[in-house]
């Protein structure tokens, strides 16, 4: 993990599940604004997937548990496309409530990834 | 899927399913974790974050399917659920040993932005609203529907 590429990857999340929460909430159907939101946040997945694959050949190895890592990236590689998959099936205000919801769950998950590269408290 | 009377999966009962569904996923991967990485630290606590795991991805399934059985499996799971986080909730803060920190429902799912300990209540009143009778008419949620 690179700590700078983290944090934008958790400000991008944050947004974007902002975003679609509060446009679902108004009423809106999944557009291509909440949708490419969405997507953004799954390729920064996939880039920091890349990353998680790389980082420990030039030194940069977890502080943690490396297994505790790659389920937490694998799970939340999975969450984007479910709830992408749910909008386009079911196009209603709650379906892009959820792609928000999503977007927040991977935030959640980045900050507990980086925590488990990074820190170790106990 | 949007006007069928009885269906849970409907209005903003839509977004609770996508929670339990993020938080069935969330439980089972943390215990496959705790489970091949460190069992024999706390065997009992691992065994039940699993079960708990299991029985969150049981809940899901029952919130989107339709029937009367399924409504019931939903109210049995969800039930089972809050039992389960006021249980080891309460016994998390009274013997910390017993639990160590980190399984779904410690210290009433603090690990989880509490969300183990709210989101039964949330299904439950879910449930209540969309059980089979009352959801009949389709005018009843007309107003939550979309």
């Amino acid at each position: 993990m690179i700590q700078w590429f983290e944090y934008v990857q958790v400000g991008v999340a944050i947004v974007a599940g902002l975003l679609c929460l509060v446009l679902g909430l108004a009423g809106r159907t999944p557009n291509d604004y909440t949708l490419g939101a969405t997507v953004l946040v799954e390729i920064l997945l996939i880039a920091q997937l890349v990353v998680a694959v790389i980082a420990p050949a030039t030194g940069n190895l977890p502080t943690g548990s490396g297994l505790e890592f790659w389920v937490y990236l694998l799970s939340a590689v999975l969450i984007p496309p479910a709830a992408i998959f749910w909008a386009l099936i079911d196009r209603n205000r709650w379906s892009t409530a959820i792609l928000g919801v999503a977007c927040l769950a991977v935030a959640v998950m980045l900050v507990r990834m980086g925590q488990i590269w990074f820190v170790q408290v106990a | 899927m949007a006007n069928n009377g009885s269906s849970r999966a409907v209005g903003v009962g839509r977004v609770l399913i996508a929670v339990y569904a993020i938080l069935a996923l969330a439980a089972t991967a943390r215990s496959f974790v705790q489970i091949v990485g460190k069992f024999d630290v706390a065997p009992i606590a691992y065994l039940l974050s699993a079960l708990a795991g299991v029985v969150y991805i049981l809940a899901t399934v029952a919130l989107l399917r339709k029937g009367d059985a399924w409504y019931r499996v939903a109210w049995i799971t969800i039930i089972f659920e809050f039992v389960g986080v006021i249980t080891v909730g309460t016994l998390s803060v009274l013997d910390p040993v017993l639990f160590p920190s980190d399984t779904v429902w410690s210290v009433f799912g603090r690990g989880y932005v509490f969300i183990p300990f709210v989101l039964p209540i949330l299904g439950m009143l879910w449930l209540y609203r969309r059980r089979p009778a009352a959801a009949l008419p389709p005018a009843a949620d007309s107003n939550d529907a979309r």
